[in-house]
């Protein structure tokens, strides 16, 4: 597993989420945090293209060997694409939390959202 | 998150600092503070499964029970027939309240003719020993609690007995069977016995020797392993644990325990067991889940029952767990569906264990 770490050029979820936003469309993922106090994870349940997801609502969730947990939408949107990869190698949550452990992309319905969201250093600094 | 007051309230083993030091995620268990994982659940489970790895167990619990009426004491209060324990054996058994609801499930050992030492769960330690001490009564008996006087160690996995045989004096003791020996220095108990379905010892040793004697099995090569990966390998085994597949609210016969229960004995509890023979409205069964999802206790079982433990299993790789079912649908193949968080997942009712040994 890697060391804790928190890119500058993510947009950080209190809930433990990040958005990486690239112009209308945002990849969503859990954050280095969220996926070591989870543990493990073996299962990904992934939404299906075409759902929407809401801002501060639980999307999908992920599940280690000992508990499972919900994951928060950062942002609205509708979902465009999911990281299939995961449902064989859902360890790369684990391994790579903002690399190929990414879980969905999302055309954003609302961009001016994303102004409610933390930085890195907010965010690391609530996890004090 | 606990509260820094709640933690300075738990208990810790000798081996805290060491847990400490080897990076272990501690939780609080039953009012202990105990490592629940160190490098990762399924690496430290799949390690007792291909080599050897070492557990702290030191919150369980021990009593003593010594004295001419010890074995006749015992009798009584155990649902096994303790006569058969001989000198140097060990036996599983559950303790009854008087309608047959299971106070606890315990390993005792016979140390000598009129001495014998029961394990508990840390949970369940004072409550035992309230009990037992409540029905010695008139008995020519003692009933000593033990806890504070022994910390244990689980090493357990195929290579488990070499390992110990290398830092010991003498031979082990087989399956079922505990001696006196001395290992890495320190005498203590050796016990053939264990929680993970694999061959392996259990260690009740003074709490002073605890640290020198775990360092000793880790340099021979032990994985330390947590009480997540001890959950993951009994469950796979299909050892029950009290407070999930055991309670008082049921009986050792519908948790599937009628073959450590002798009701001739005249233990505690016999006569409900005899009556719950005849027929039992639910039975506890191990399930896999067909596909995804991983069912959890609490987890309803659709048209009656219940979840009393699940998780991942990663010899498996798929979602495992025992379940209470009606006794009409507990035969090993039927379809059963488990609500799991309002999804309805299909799984199948199995045989025990879910894993064997060397498969």
């Amino acid at each position: 597993m890697a060391d804790a770490s928190y890119p500058e050029d993510l947009l950080y979820h209190p809930e433990h989420d990040w958005a990486r936003v690239e112009g209308e469309q945002a990849t969503f993922g859990i954050t280095w945090y969220a996926q070591d106090a989870l543990g493990e994870v073996v299962f990904f349940d992934p939404p299906k293209v075409g759902d929407s997801v809401s801002k501060d609502e639980a999307y999908t969730e992920v599940e280690s060997v000992k508990a499972v947990s919900d994951v928060v939408a950062p942002l609205s949107g509708e979902v465009v694409a999911i990281n299939e990869a995961l449902e064989q190698s859902p360890d790369k949550i684990n391994e790579d939390p903002y690399g190929e452990g990414w879980l969905v992309k999302v055309k954003l319905s609302d961009p001016a959202e994303t102004e409610s969201l933390l930085d890195a250093s907010t965010y690391e600094a609530s996890l004090q | 998150m606990t509260s820094t007051a709640a933690q300075s309230s738990l208990r810790r083993t000798p081996l805290f600092e060491r847990h400490r030091a080897a990076g272990a995620k501690l939780v609080p268990f039953a009012g202990w503070e105990m490592p629940v994982q160190y490098a990762g659940i399924r690496e430290e489970h799949v390690a007792v499964r291909r080599r050897v790895g070492i557990f702290d167990v030191s919150h369980m619990g021990q009593v003593e029970t010594r004295g001419p009426q010890a074995q006749a004491f015992l009798q009584r209060m155990l649902s096994n027939d303790v006569r058969r324990i001989a000198e140097g054996g060990a036996q599983y058994s559950v303790m009854c309240r008087d309608d047959g609801g299971v106070l606890d499930d315990l390993f005792t050992y016979r140390l000598a003719e009129c001495r014998f030492l029961t394990v508990t769960n840390s949970a369940n330690h004072e409550k035992d020993l309230a009990w037992l001490v409540r029905h010695a009564g008139d008995l020519d008996v003692d009933v000593i609690d033990r806890h504070a006087d022994y910390a244990m160690l689980a090493v357990q996995g195929p290579a488990a007995r070499d390992l110990i045989r290398r830092l010991a004096d003498g031979a082990l003791p087989p399956r079922m069977r505990c001696a006196e020996r001395t290992i890495a220095g320190c005498p203590m108990l050796v016990c053939g016995t264990g929680y993970t379905g694999e061959d392996g010892v259990e260690l009740l040793l003074d709490p002073d020797s605890a640290a020198q004697v775990w360092d000793a099995i880790v340099a021979a090569g032990a994985t330390p392993a947590g009480l997540g990966a001890r959950d993951t390998l009994r469950l796979e085994a299909c050892f029950h644990l009290y407070g999930n597949d055991l309670s008082e609210d049921r009986g050792p016969i519908e948790a599937g325990l009628g073959w450590c229960c002798k009701e001739e004995t005249g233990f505690i509890g016999s006569e409900a067991v005899a009556a719950a023979r005849a027929g039992v409205s639910e039975k506890l069964v191990p399930f896999t889940i067909d596909r995804q999802g991983i069912a959890r206790q609490g987890n309803p079982v659709v048209g009656g029952g219940v979840v009393t433990s699940g998780s991942f299993s990663p010899c498996l790789e798929r979602g495992i767990g025992m379940a209470y079912v009606p006794s009409e649908r507990a035969e090993p193949g039927t379809a059963i569906e488990i609500d799991v968080r309002g999804r309805l997942r299909p799984a199948t009712v199995q045989r025990k264990p879910l894993y064997r040994k060397g498969s």
